[in-house]
């Protein structure tokens, strides 16, 4: 069903010197503690990253929830942060649709699309056959999402000795991880621009409009850097 | 299991179905687009950018505890670890590190 080989391949993109494991675990500690923080218990702690699986959304549905917002306002204010993760399956899927694959893997394992799996994905797809390459990030999803997990039950445990220096420093290693993927994805013109003019525009139309600037600010810098890669 | 319990878990169910919704949703289209067209790379570019934008405002205008650093500390911590990064042939490790214990230090002893 799942040819294991591609799977494991997949699975030990946790282990080594550009493993994602630091990076999510640290943000995932933070949320586990964030999450006992506000009333969740264990299991639901657990449920929550198991289902969502998404930093952004996870960090405004506790926001919303200490809050008080409606149930229709977490659904609208989630979907509006994780609403990258549509461009992100778009511009991944089609490089892992085969034929021959069940059509049940791609809908399940759509669910470990996130940051650090794609980037791991999107540097990785051209060295694994077609055929094999939606084993190979069913792999991958596993293991990160496995650490995320894993991580979110530590935080959990761990919050009452975390203190504020420890919860800061936890928050920028993830921005900084992200960071250091996107430069190192920086190997043609087009996605260069894309990523550089993305984050200026991302925060220059946080002024405009807080909720939507990263829509905002990603469509039009993509689409820009998109046509000045395609007719320069 | 009380009101607040059941609440927990419905308000855990809406945010997951929101999640999920963009995924299914990119399944959905990616069926129909080839990798090789021009709409796929214009995507690829969206996705590139919009994660660039994601990112660079979670460093600009961070929610939650890193809020309660400065900005130039920020940009200094993030500008530190990519020059890190690139001296030590992308080295993923250090600079992650390094970049949490630098901005624990920094916080204190340059804060007000």
């Amino acid at each position: 069903m799942i040819n294991s080989k591609y799977f494991f391949q997949g699975f030990k993109s946790i282990k080594g010197l550009d493993s994602p494991a630091l990076a999510l675990g640290a943000s995932f500690i933070a949320i586990g503690a964030l999450l006992k923080n506000i009333g969740f218990n264990l299991g639901q702690s657990i449920f929550s990253t198991f289902l969502t699986y998404a930093l952004p959304g996870s960090l405004v549905m506790a926001e919303s929830f200490l809050i008080g917002a409606s149930l229709i306002n977490i659904f609208l204010a989630v979907w509006l942060v994780n609403i990258r993760l549509y461009p992100m399956t778009v511009s991944l899927m089609p490089l892992l649709l085969h034929k021959s694959q069940p059509r049940w893997k791609y809908y399940l394992s759509c669910h470990f699309i996130a940051v650090s799996a794609w980037l791991i994905m999107k540097s990785n797809y051209q060295s694994i056959e077609k055929k094999h390459r939606i084993d190979f990030w069913i792999g991958i999803g596993t293991g990160t999402w496995s650490v995320a997990i894993v991580s979110t039950i530590i935080g959990f445990l761990a919050s009452d000795y975390l203190n504020k220096d420890m919860m800061i420093g936890l928050a920028i290693v993830n921005p900084v991880y992200f960071t250091c993927m996107m430069v190192g994805a920086m190997k043609s013109l087009q996605i260069s621009l894309s990523i550089i003019l993305g984050a200026i525009l991302g925060p220059a139309f946080f002024f405009i409009s807080p909720e939507w600037s990263i829509l905002y600010g990603g469509v039009s810098a993509g689409t820009i850097a998109y046509y000045v890669g395609e007719f320069k | 299991m009380s009101d607040i319990s059941n609440n927990i878990i419905l308000v855990i169910l809406v945010t997951s179905f929101a999640t999920y919704l963009s995924r299914f949703l990119g399944v959905v289209s990616s069926e129909k687009i080839d990798e090789t067209s021009k709409i796929f790379k214009w995507f690829n570019c969206i996705a590139y950018s919009v994660l660039a934008a994601l990112i660079a405002r979670m460093v600009v205008f961070p929610a939650g505890e890193l809020a309660e650093s400065a900005i130039f500390i920020r940009l200094f911590v993030v500008v530190v670890s990519v020059v890190m990064f690139l001296f030590t042939k992308r080295n993923l490790v250090y600079p992650t590190v390094a970049s949490a214990i630098m901005l624990a230090i920094l916080n204190n002893y340059l804060s007000i």
